[in-house]
């Protein structure tokens, strides 16, 4: 008796597994179509705009982290890129200030990801979540760099 | 199952569009376009395996985020618990933002909170793993500072965002 209850434990915990996995693939099924277009499209964007990025900053406290914010929001990806390309722009003199906020942005705001996020954590949440962050981006960046030269 | 089939045809059209944008790309300039393809088959070989993470972690997330426990843990009721749970979680996750859309999204419908749900985005700077490239490129001292903000505005800027959306 115990041995049979300890089977149907055993083989309830395998199914909950088993749906859980296949949630989990579902999700990823739905989300791939648009994030290999998205990657595509981006990959495309890139190699053409790539080379003005370093004209685009002139010195001004307030309009280059701006501009490196904008410049960041186009595209979201692992923050590790961002510090690359930060770390590359700072050797080629563009201002800390901007390439904080580009820094800030690349990672918390996303508008070529946005079709993606809408459509997992829906249109409303996504397009507030993109608009405060991209300000809290420039918002971030004057903070730091204000607070890095104080100290 | 209905509206699955509706929103695959919608993503399929979306990916059906980019290809024809590749195509016209193809036909103006081929030596580009087919740098942007290898850029891409690169950058999609490195997320193929996040991918495969995702997948077990959101299986395992499935399996122990129940919704009686995502509303306990990361719900409307959660308090500075939540909030320190957010962050804390946050700084080992791995991969670009995209990849955890999927993740986010079914813990948003399990009942996680819209403001624990924009810090989680928000914190994606604050890596374990990538600080000491940040470190490298803009010093410590930046470092420290930045993260120091990001934690804090993960806050702000949640709150804000759940107030509007609220």
């Amino acid at each position: 008796m115990g041995g049979c209850i300890h089977l149907i434990c055993k083989m309830n915990k395998m199914i909950k597994l088993k749906l859980s996995f296949l949630e989990s693939v579902q999700m990823i099924k739905t989300a791939l179509p648009i994030m290999i277009g998205i990657l595509l499209l981006l990959n495309l964007v890139k190699i053409y705009t790539q080379e003005y990025y370093t004209t685009l900053f002139s010195g001004d406290p307030l309009i280059d982290p701006l501009i490196g914010a904008i410049a960041g929001s186009i595209y979201v990806g692992s923050p590790i890129t961002s510090y690359i390309v930060g770390g590359e722009l700072l050797a080629e003199g563009v201002s800390l200030m901007a390439i904080t906020a580009f820094i800030m942005a690349w990672t918390t705001v996303g508008l070529a990801m946005l079709p993606l996020e809408a459509k997992c954590l829906g249109k409303k949440f996504s397009i507030v979540r993109n608009i405060i962050n991209l300000f809290s981006a420039v918002i971030v960046a004057i903070l730091t760099v204000y607070t890095l030269n104080l100290l | 199952m209905k509206r699955n089939k509706k929103s695959l045809s919608t993503a399929s059209k979306f990916l059906l569009v980019v290809f024809a944008v590749y195509l016209v790309a193809a036909v103006i300039d081929l030596p580009t376009t087919k740098n942007a393809v290898i850029n891409f088959l690169e950058m999609f070989t490195k997320i193929l395996p996040i991918l495969g993470v995702v997948v077990v972690v959101m299986t395992l997330a499935n399996l122990y985020f129940t919704k009686e426990r995502t509303t306990k843990i990361l719900g409307q009721n959660s308090g500075v618990k939540g909030w320190i749970y957010t962050i804390a979680t946050n700084v080992f996750i791995i991969g670009p933002p995209y990849v955890l859309y999927p993740l986010l999204g079914n813990l948003q419908k399990r009942g996680m909170k819209d403001s624990l749900l924009a810090a989680m985005l928000y914190n994606k700077n604050v890596k374990i793993y990538f600080l000491p490239v940040m470190v490298y490129y803009f010093g410590l001292k930046f470092t420290l500072i930045i993260s120091i903000y990001i934690i804090l505005f993960s806050i702000i800027t949640g709150k804000l965002i759940e107030k509007i959306i609220n």
